[in-house]
């Protein structure tokens, strides 16, 4: 025990003692925090709309100035006629504009139907559909305001509700996947490059040729490592919930023991790594190839998975990071309990014990 | 203390060690001697149970290097090539670590390691990364001594640091055989050899000599010359064109010589240096040396 013991202080004194490690371990995941938080983000507001104002009516002018309290959208420029439309998208004066004919007050009073045009800018299609749902939802506003219902004889309004992030905020979305990811890269590619480090350096070899039973180098190595990652959850998390009110409406209990599981299957993904490569620049681009893409590509964090081929979606369960993700999801932001994440539980720790056999297997008493 | 019984060891193609058989006596100070790549490493990785043998046999305090590996790594104290220390730690928490993982401290065995760590305790907070080559050796060799092994294996312990801690360095391995201690130490230098109880030259993989320094060099029956001029590499270069000539080598400033007809063909070299414009050369019989009974073998 008392060996274990000093191998763990040495372990912690490499850490405290490798400036660049510790930036890694604390300096990352703060800037993801904070990049993912604040400055990669896909909500939209105050999109820049070009009203081409044919009208020239009071109820044009009403129109126009609903548009702009909307916190959507900022009216950037009022034209008379749509020549220059093509012009204002092209410099990215706009990202939408609405088109407003002579006739509408005329026809709205007399006819009672009027056209509005909605042009917007395709090369980003997602913006594209959101920005157009979010001006037609205005112009019915508009509409419904000017002919109460009783005005038309059949109208279904349907009643929307966005169900556990109401407002639609992706920092919901965000605040579990830079988790995941922090703690796939603390875990799994610290732990790969500290063990093949003394691979490089020659001090295994003193390490094996020494009583010392390979388990527990291993654990000794860890160890400092779970604690860590640990550490870096509850900082994410900190941040999630203060800075971006991320909610938190499951048990705290459930979610900081998932995120334990979660910390051990990378480990154990990691000491894999680190039983197939002898040296540091290798185990580095494992790590970051074998892991951290498909953490990044294929878990959910940042594309839908239900959009990918069907054979990515084939692939992506095998990726620890999805489970962990719709544990995340689930039990912050949904309020989900035990009965509701113990099948992903249940992977991810079937996921561990077996990277946890095979490494045990792949690791070696003697040095080939 | 250590039986090496035909040992066969091969990377792929490569023979890295072929039909080794050795024994080292207990408290013998014994020289493995051979260029890098002879096979060297290899032996002392089998020695230290962390490579298999293909072939053969080998014990260590009488246990088994494949068996009893366990015991083996309890017992034996191990140096490897390139001092494997970790170099952000300090001298003293290197220290520290190699006698715990011994399940000892560093008191209870300070006795074995005095001398030797002595001109170390200045600097036992520096980390050792810091040290100076012959620092790190010293430390090195403390941290492989902690435990108190009745053998030490030190794998070219002097590769890599200056002369002068070189000869302390033999110093010290003498005192600990004094101690008890066996040592199978490995080495590129030819010169250390003489400082060894017994030796084995190994080349290739093949052991090519074994015994007492003075054992190996009284095996060298043929007489040697040292040759000297000005213009050394025109000389090598003449020496090698000459019929006569059966070996010539470098030997620092000098040239070493054996002749095919031995004493007779020295009158005749001293023609065809003069011929060949060598007028200042000078050639004087010499005492060998275990270098030069090693290349003598190795044309074997």
């Amino acid at each position: 025990m008392s060996v274990f013991f000093s191998f763990i202080k040495k372990e912690s004194r490499h850490i405290i003692r490798d400036k660049r490690t510790l930036l890694i371990l604390f300096g990352m995941p703060l800037i993801m925090i904070i990049l993912f938080g604040y400055a990669i983000r896909n909500d939209i507001g105050n999109s820049k709309i070009v009203v081409v104002d044919e009208a020239h009516d009071p109820y044009s002018a009403q129109l126009i100035a609903e548009i702009n309290a909307s916190k959507y959208f900022e009216v950037s420029r009022i034209v008379g006629n749509e020549a220059s439309l093509n012009h204002e998208f092209q410099q990215e004066k706009a990202a939408i504009a609405i088109i407003i004919p002579p006739d509408f007050s005329h026809r709205l009073l007399h006819l009672k139907t009027a056209q509005v045009r909605l042009v917007a800018d395709a090369s980003d299609p997602n913006t594209a559909t959101i920005l157009i749902n979010y001006a037609t939802a205005i112009v019915h506003q508009f509409q419904q305001r000017l002919f109460p219902s009783a005005a038309i004889s059949l109208y279904i309004q349907p009643e929307i509700r966005m169900l556990y992030n109401p407002a639609m905020k992706s920092v919901y979305g965000f605040v579990p996947g830079v988790m995941t990811l922090i703690l796939m890269l603390v875990s799994a590619m610290m732990t790969a490059i500290t063990i093949v480090k003394e691979k490089e350096t020659g001090t295994m070899e003193v390490l094996l040729a020494s009583p010392l039973q390979p388990p527990l180098i291993v654990l000794g190595k860890i160890t400092p490592y779970i604690l860590l990652s640990f550490i870096n959850a509850l900082l994410i998390l900190g941040f999630g919930i203060l800075l971006f009110q991320v909610p938190m409406r499951g048990s705290w209990f459930l979610l900081l023991a998932e995120c334990v599981l979660f910390t051990l299957t990378a480990l154990s993904l990691g000491i894999l790594i680190s039983t197939t490569t002898s040296n540091q620049q290798t185990a580095m681009m494992l790590s970051l190839g074998g892991l951290l893409m498909p953490t990044v590509l294929l878990s959910g964090f940042i594309f839908p998975l239900k959009s990918m081929p069907v054979i990515l979606q084939w692939f992506a369960n095998v990726i620890p990071a999805k489970w962990f993700i719709i544990i995340l999801k689930n039990i912050m932001i949904k309020g989900a309990g035990w009965h509701e994440v113990w099948a992903e539980t249940g992977i991810l720790s079937a996921m561990t014990v077996f990277f946890v056999i095979i490494s045990i297997k792949k690791f070696k008493t003697r040095l080939s | 203390m250590i039986e090496v019984n035909n040992i066969r060891k091969t990377y792929g193609d490569t023979v890295a060690l072929d039909a080794v058989t050795l024994s080292v006596g207990k408290g013998e100070l014994f020289g493995l001697i051979g260029p890098d790549g002879a096979g060297k490493t290899s032996l002392f990785r089998i020695l230290t149970t962390l490579l298999l043998p293909e072939g053969g046999s080998a014990t260590v305090n009488h246990h088994d290097v494949v068996k009893d590996y366990k015991k083996i790594r309890k017992e034996a104290g191990y140096m490897p090539g390139n001092f494997s220390l970790y170099q952000d730690l300090s001298v003293e928490e290197n220290l520290q670590f190699f006698a715990s993982i011994f399940h000892t401290d560093i008191q209870t065995n300070f006795e074995i390691i005095r001398s030797i760590y002595e001109p170390l305790a200045p600097f036992k907070n520096r980390r050792a990364g810091a040290l100076s080559g012959g620092m790190k050796q010293k430390l090195a060799l403390c941290c492989s001594l902690i435990h108190n092994p009745p053998v030490l294996f030190l794998d070219e312990p002097t590769t890599g640091v200056d002369a002068l801690s070189r000869q302390e360095f033999w110093e010290t391995l003498h005192e600990l055989k004094k101690k008890g201690v066996t040592i199978l130490v490995s080495t590129p230098y030819m010169d250390e050899a003489s400082l060894c109880d017994r030796i084995a030259m190994i080349q290739a993989g093949h052991l090519i000599g074994i015994g007492t320094p003075a054992e190996i060099i009284s095996g060298f029956t043929k007489p040697l010359w040292s040759v000297s001029g000005m213009d050394i590499y025109r000389l090598l270069k003449d020496l090698q064109d000459f019929q006569q000539t059966d070996s010539c080598s470098l030997f620092g400033n000098n040239i070493h010589v054996t002749l095919k007809n031995g004493v007779a063909d020295v009158s005749a070299l001293k023609e065809y240096l003069l011929r060949k414009g060598h007028e200042t050369a000078s050639i004087n019989p010499v005492a060998p040396v275990i270098e030069d009974c090693f290349i003598e073998r190795m044309k074997e």
